[in-house]
């Protein structure tokens, strides 16, 4: 009996340091090992004892991609402890700020990332000299974002104008309508991106994903509402810990999340638009459709397709905000610290962001917990490859290896996020 | 004429956010023409294809934390000609180095349950405590602006123009209003190097100190005119335990404030 053994030591085009290990005996795959050497960061434990108000700018360094999204969920999260809740213009303008990390996230993603293995290049650089007009666009869209946060954060990478309550300065409706123009071409740019992308060649592969999303209402889940899956969970935030929990595996630094007594969940784009898909904007809805997403899809490689009609979504939703746009008062609530626990789950780029703080009346941290998108996708991403390579033996090792990685890529992990966590390697015996 | 070789660039990553790298990916109008000037040979965040050393130009992001990385970052040293390293965690140690002030063995257990499976140093230090460094570019982000001078420099065999004045400089030349003066807001921007281009001012917010500390910053006397906005010594510890706290000033100040 054949044995064979797919081996990637450092994965590449992925946030973060991680590998992959592949064992197959004969047809069967016996082992599989998304490893995870990033060294851990220690989060948790250094939160203890710094300030609520704090918890935004410190949390924001576990992940240099989606530092809004750590600063929102630690932010909802402070807020709900001391009882206060952000609403109106300041809620608009904290859902704006996320659309543009979307935006940015999700071009690079799509285009940097992940189209150059569908088109068969090494990096986006290589495959701009091929389609230079596509990888300029994408980089256009890609600053877009940037320049939304730049406009609202203060900066790209680990924006300063968020804090728990709102923002320290909030910006003009002039200063705003400076963002409708690229705003508008970026939406018409994402529109296109749906049709480059649904024109890939896409593997037959399908997988019975339990999909958990953030759930809200009236509005595509960006920063909150219900925690929700295809297969019954329907809980407030408060509840989050009670149906999931995470587990250490030996392989790697990056805990794994579960669904209690069932096991593996899928969270990212895919899951939000498989569980939201009537929240999108029309044109969002009809670009999905068009593109022969349909309403439910459970092939991993077309997240990058879910992913495209987010960013058709963000742009819309932005200039929504921008257009309804009216400045508040005062750029921030008053906060007083109180005694308490705070929940916060806002959805990250890269799938549902979690985090819980205890504080005391002095507003001290007493305890943290956060619970990565790449922690709740490393099971799934697993199990992806536990079914993809079987189905593939026959196919040239480095093919093999190649699409191995690509099944990785699908989730955009964010290993430094799981590590508050990834390493390739397929050994055939 | 035969065309002249392109330098190689290479990026490496220690223990960090990638914030630092993906500045570079976030050069969208210059991102195509730095691929003109320089080959980039190892970039595994953003490129599958990796070529052998030894690179012209090495940036180094993260800091030192396991034992892995304490001999990795050897042999980064010896196939780069220059090495930079890029951001608050290779220079200072990152937030990251907060470990440095406890017992890291307290820290594990905090996040694994397991916590024989995960191995780490101590402490948390920056790339120039094991190797030499040949340029250290500050801020928990890096800016941008500043690493494609750093770039350009290389290429031109110069040194990089980076200001090593204060925040306070620079919001005097932007006409910022005094933060600390007008609103009686605590500011590390007198100790903290510029860069960010006095960003926290200008959102009327104190500055709390990404690009660490200026050289010669005095500390202490900041210490004491914070005290006058009724800061307490438990959030002066914390202000100079942020993002550098291991750089040798501030994690001093810090120590003087702590009970």
């Amino acid at each position: 009996m054949k044995n064979r053994s797919v081996k990637v030591d450092c994965l590449t085009r992925v946030e973060g340091e991680g590998g992959l290990e592949i064992k197959i005996k004969g047809d069967k795959v016996t082992d599989i090992q998304f490893n995870i050497f990033e060294p851990p960061r220690f989060f948790e434990a250094f939160l203890h004892g710094r300030l609520f108000t704090e918890a935004p700018d410190i949390t924001a360094r576990i992940c240099g991609i989606c530092p809004i999204a750590y600063q929102m969920s630690s932010a909802h999260a402070m807020e709900m402890a001391c009882g206060v809740k952000v609403e109106g213009p300041l809620r608009d303008l904290r859902r704006l700020v996320y659309c543009g990390e979307w935006i940015e996230s999700h071009a690079l993603h799509v285009y940097m990332l992940h189209a150059p293995d569908f088109l068969g290049y090494d990096d986006a650089i290589s495959m701009a000299k091929d389609h230079p007009d596509l990888v300029k666009q994408g980089l256009k869209l890609k600053k877009i974002g940037n320049e939304l946060m730049i406009l609202l954060g203060g900066r790209e990478i680990h924006p300063i104008n968020i804090c728990v309550g709102g923002f320290f300065k909030v910006p003009t409706p002039k200063e705003l309508q400076k963002m409708a123009e690229p705003l508008k071409w970026a939406l018409k740019a994402s529109l296109e991106t749906v049709k480059f992308v649904s024109a890939l060649e896409f593997p037959e592969f399908e997988q019975d994903y339990e999909f958990v999303s953030v759930n809200h209402d009236r509005e595509y889940p960006i920063n909150e509402g219900r925690v929700i899956s295809n297969k019954g969970i329907d809980i407030v935030v408060t509840d989050f810990l009670e149906i999931f929990e995470e587990q250490q595996v030996k392989h790697s630094t990056s805990l794994h999340a579960v669904v209690k007594d069932r096991g593996a969940y899928h969270v990212g784009p895919l899951a939000r638009y498989n569980l939201n898909f009537d929240k999108l904007t029309p044109l969002a809805q009809k670009a999905a459709v068009e593109a022969g997403l349909g309403r439910q899809c459970n092939n991993p490689f077309k997240s990058i397709i879910a992913r495209a009609v987010e960013l058709v979504f963000a742009c819309e939703e932005a200039l929504r905000i921008i257009d309804n746009y009216q400045m508040p008062e005062k750029p921030y609530l008053d906060v007083p610290p109180k005694a308490g626990i705070g929940h916060g789950a806002t959805e990250a780029p890269r799938g549902l962001l979690y985090h819980k703080y205890e504080i005391d009346n002095d507003g001290v941290i007493k305890a943290a917990r956060i619970i990565a998108p790449t922690s709740q996708n490393q099971k799934v991403i697993e199990n992806d490859l536990a079914a993809f390579v079987p189905l593939n033996l026959d196919l040239p090792h480095d093919t093999l290896t190649w699409k191995c990685e690509q099944a990785v890529r699908n989730y955009d992990p964010c290993i430094s996020c799981s590590c508050h966590f990834l390493k390739l390697n397929i050994e055939q015996e | 004429m035969a065309k002249a070789k392109k330098p190689k660039l290479a990026v490496w990553k220690f223990a960090s956010c990638s914030g630092c790298q993906l500045s570079l990916l976030d050069c969208e109008d210059e991102l195509l023409a730095i691929a003109e000037t320089l080959e980039i040979a190892y970039f595994p965040k953003a490129s599958s294809a990796v070529k052998k050393g030894p690179y012209d130009l090495s940036l180094v992001e993260g800091s030192i934390t396991t034992p892995h990385d304490a001999h990795r970052i050897h042999e980064v040293r010896k196939v780069s000609k220059t090495l930079v390293t890029i951001g608050a965690c290779a220079t200072a140690g990152g937030i990251q180095a907060l470990r440095n002030f406890k017992d890291v063995k307290d820290f594990i257990s905090t996040v694994y349950v397991s916590p024989q499976f995960i191995q780490v140093l101590d402490k948390s230090t920056p790339i120039a405590d094991h190797v030499f460094v040949d340029f250290e570019l500050r801020g928990c982000p890096i800016d941008k602006h500043q690493l494609l001078e750093v770039v350009n420099a290389f290429l031109n065999k110069r040194k990089p123009i980076v200001p090593p004045y204060s925040v306070c400089m620079e919001c005097k030349r932007r006409g910022i209003i005094c933060v600390m003066v007008a609103y009686g807001t605590p500011c590390l921007g007198p100790v903290t190097q510029t860069g960010c281009g006095a960003l926290c001012p200008s959102y009327h917010r104190g500055c709390y100190g990404c690009f660490g500390p200026q050289e010669k910053s005095n500390t202490s006397s900041l210490a004491k005119w914070w005290k006058t906005l009724n800061v307490s010594e438990d959030n002066l510890v914390r202000a100079f335990r942020g993002f550098n706290a291991w750089a040798d000033s501030f994690r001093k100040e810090s120590e003087v404030h702590e009970k």
